[in-house]
């Protein structure tokens, strides 16, 4: 029983960030009518945001500490941040504790403008070319930005460490009633958790209770007809992608300290919501978000060492192996809607 | 002659004619001189160019015909790959069995993944081909170690048996040979500064494309080509028209399979060694940008744009700051600094920044590839000559439309 508890919560955060990613995905399928291959580059900007905000954070000047000495017997220099400079020693350390949290809300406004940016600069003119150039182009939008991202950064992982007092394990176990130390959970993975969900929920009821939401779900539904009812259509859709930018890029900012970012987090990501969107059903924002937790569950599970044992390399294929399976049995994914991309 | 009527022979004779003198055409530099950065006649990169050529146009009969678009079809060349060195490994060094033995194996892999993956279009079927191929990337990487040799990848050694040919004798691994014939084996001709190397390995490659291309040109020719065409432009109309279209898409995945093995087998003939990294999407991305590079359903357009990023892979990577400083060096020294700043991030290690870019701005405004460019090139020419002409011009896609 405890072994079962600690595979589900072990894929809970894999699987929130299959679902972030997988729901931008879907927003923009469903109203642009887009498959947008650079979806994964977009959680990875994210988390390359974190990795500059730390940076940035980090700046420092050196300053010369009396009280102690190097080998040669020399005032030590020490380099102070900037920030501990400007707000003391107190402040200035919590903040660049804090740098990830911090990072989320900066990365709202910046990817929302790059977002707008490809939409009104790329995707805009791609809306009436088939799948395949929108799928090539957004392909070549994703190598230029992981290259981009390559040439400042470097192609090695940039370790970005959450605050302090998420560090540690909660102890699940002891909540749910089990032996103490029996399941034991990263606290920043349960944060990952909360966080997505909250994500999630926002998005869902911003579509639900909203004007703004009501219309784009209308537009997801019979563009046409929308268009024909005088509203107009393509600047909300400008909004919705990047909404669904925002989402990614803060799904890779709160990433950062599970998974170090590289340049090429994002195709790794990308394949894998891809498939979850296609099983969750294309089109269907429900659909991507349970099919997300669904095969980050499932992953974990294959991951379990009886389980491998059992059936060699089953973790590697499992996601492939579902997919495949869904795709055949069920042509729409679980939850799709009929008449979606069905040409 | 050979059954093609007079442009499709016209093009075929061309590509053979640049395909058997490529050793002098893309040496046109002599060694001496700055010049010679730009050479790529050498044997690694020209058997490299023709066998990409190959894969491509294998991938062009299953998208620029059919219109189905395959993620996956790296996995076809890696397991072709993996079969050719098996075979050095376990019949004969001879690279006549590996050959066969890798069309074979990707056209029984092909068959199945083809057969499960039709079932479906569209996105839906570039989703699956993608899943299978990651499936088999990720077990060639992890669990069938065995037999792919994993993280190191499948490399020849001093006891495999070797039935047919026997072990190594003088304690060296023998060489891939094409009956006797080296395919390391090269000749150099030297006339001047210039010189030119003639590889057997290469011209090997290069018969074995010619021969793929011209099945190709007839494939494209044939009543099947035209059911293919049919499935690209409407396959609804098609069924009603009492044609089954799966079997036909069917055939189309797994001839493009085998070309596919074969580019896979020709790879280890040349360097007996196969890897997992093959296998990965990035690859399959690769050879989808050198279809649509140089022009999705046209018959020369996979191999120019095979050779156009073969070749620009490796001249751009190898160009570094010091090659433009002296490049630049005629100029202002301000005006050579703030070139070399500004182009640094597209060279050397930036090589698939430029590759990027160059495949958005094809996408973007040329979605024909490289055979657009040169018809609307020609068109452009016959208009300024002869102005009545012009009106029944190609018609051209217009980009942002």
């Amino acid at each position: 029983m405890e072994a079962i508890i600690l595979q589900i919560l072990n894929g809970l955060d894999k699987g929130s960030a299959y679902a972030l990613i997988a729901l931008g995905l879907t927003l923009i399928f469903g109203t642009l009518g887009v498959v947008n291959f650079a979806h994964g580059a977009l959680f990875m900007l994210g988390a390359f945001v974190a990795v500059t905000v730390n940076r940035v954070l980090n700046f420092s000047f050196p300053t010369i500490d009396e009280t102690r000495t190097d080998f040669l017997g020399n005032p030590l220099s020490v380099d102070t941040p900037y920030v501990v400079g400007w707000f003391g020693p107190e402040w200035g350390n919590f903040i660049i504790d804090w740098a990830v949290p911090l990072s989320v809300l900066i990365a709202i406004p910046i990817m929302g403008l790059i977002g707008v940016a490809i939409e009104r600069g790329l995707i805009k003119h791609f809306y009436k070319r088939p799948h395949a150039d929108q799928i090539l182009v957004t392909f070549g939008l994703a190598i230029v930005l992981q290259e981009i991202i390559k040439a400042f950064y470097g192609a090695n992982p940039i370790p970005t460490p959450a605050p302090d007092a998420f560090q540690g394990s909660f102890d699940v176990g002891a909540v749910l009633g089990f032996d103490p130390f029996a399941i034991m959970y990263p606290y920043w993975r349960l944060i990952y958790f909360a966080f997505s969900a909250v994500i999630i929920g926002g998005v869902f009821a911003f579509l639900q209770f909203t004007t703004f939401g009501m219309v784009v779900r209308a537009g997801m539904a019979d563009r046409e007809t929308v268009g024909l009812l005088g509203i107009d259509i393509d600047r909300r859709f400008v909004i919705m992608f990047a909404i669904a930018a925002i989402v990614a890029g803060m799904a890779g900012v709160m990433y950062t300290p599970i998974l170090s970012p590289n340049y090429h987090m994002g195709m790794d990501f990308l394949v894998l919501s891809f498939v979850v969107v296609v099983v969750g059903g294309m089109g269907s924002l429900g659909g991507a978000v349970a099919a997300g937790f669904l095969l980050g569950v499932l992953q974990s599970f294959a991951s379990m060492s009886a389980i491998i044992e059992l059936i060699p390399g089953i973790n590697q294929v499992v996601i492939y192996l579902v997919a495949i399976i869904v795709l055949l049995t069920r042509p729409r994914g679980l939850l799709g809607r009929k008449g979606v991309m069905e040409d | 002659m050979l059954g093609l009527n007079k442009s499709d022979r016209k093009l075929f004779l061309i590509v053979v004619g640049l395909v058997v003198l490529a050793p002098f055409l893309l040496n046109p530099f002599p060694d001496n001189i700055g010049l010679a950065q730009f050479n790529a006649g050498y044997p690694d990169l020209m058997q490299k160019l023709v066998i990409f050529g190959l894969f491509a146009v294998g991938f062009n009969i299953l998208f620029g015909l059919t219109g189905y678009l395959s993620f996956g079809h790296a996995a076809f060349l890696g397991v072709g790959s993996y079969a050719g060195v098996w075979m050095m490994k376990l019949l004969t060094m001879n690279v006549v069995p590996a050959l066969i033995v890798s069309v074979l194996v990707a056209g029984l892999f092909s068959l199945l993944i083809g057969y499960i993956s039709l079932r479906r279009t569209g996105i839906y079927f570039s989703i699956l081909t993608l899943a299978f191929a990651q499936m088999m990337y990720s077990l060639a990487y992890s669990v069938l170690t065995p037999l792919t040799g994993g993280e190191t990848g499948l490399t020849l050694s001093l006891n495999d048996p070797r039935v047919l040919s026997g072990p190594a004798i003088d304690g060296n691994i023998p060489v891939p040979h094409f009956f006797g014939l080296d395919m390391q084996s090269s000749v150099d001709l030297n006339l001047g500064s210039w010189s030119f190397t003639f590889s057997a390995g290469y011209y090997f490659c290069a018969a074995i494309m010619i021969v793929a291309f011209f099945l190709a040109i007839r494939l494209f020719r044939s009543p099947f080509g035209l059911m293919l065409r049919a499935i690209k432009s409407n396959q609804t109309r098609m069924s009603y028209t009492g044609l089954n279209p799966r079997p036909y898409a069917l055939a189309a995945f797994v001839i493009s399979g085998m070309y596919a093995g074969l580019a896979g087998g020709l790879m280890v003939a040349m360097d007996p060694l196969a890897g997992s990294e093959r296998m990965l999407w990035t690859a399959s991305g690769e050879v989808v940008l050198m279809t649509i590079l140089g022009g999705a359903g046209t018959l020369i357009g996979p191999i120019l744009g095979a050779g156009v990023i073969a070749y620009l892979e490796s001249i751009i990577s190898t160009i570094n700051d010091n090659i433009l400083h002296t490049w630049f060096s005629a100029l202002p020294h301000w005006l050579d600094s703030t070139l070399v700043t500004i182009l640094h991030p597209f060279i050397g290690k930036g090589w698939h920044l430029t590759l990027g870019l160059v495949f958005m701005a094809v996408v973007i405004f040329l979605p024909g590839g490289i055979v657009e460019g040169g018809k609307r090139l020609g068109n452009l020419f016959r208009r300024g000559k002869n102005n009545d002409a012009a009106s029944g011009g190609q018609p051209t896609v217009e980009p942002g439309e």
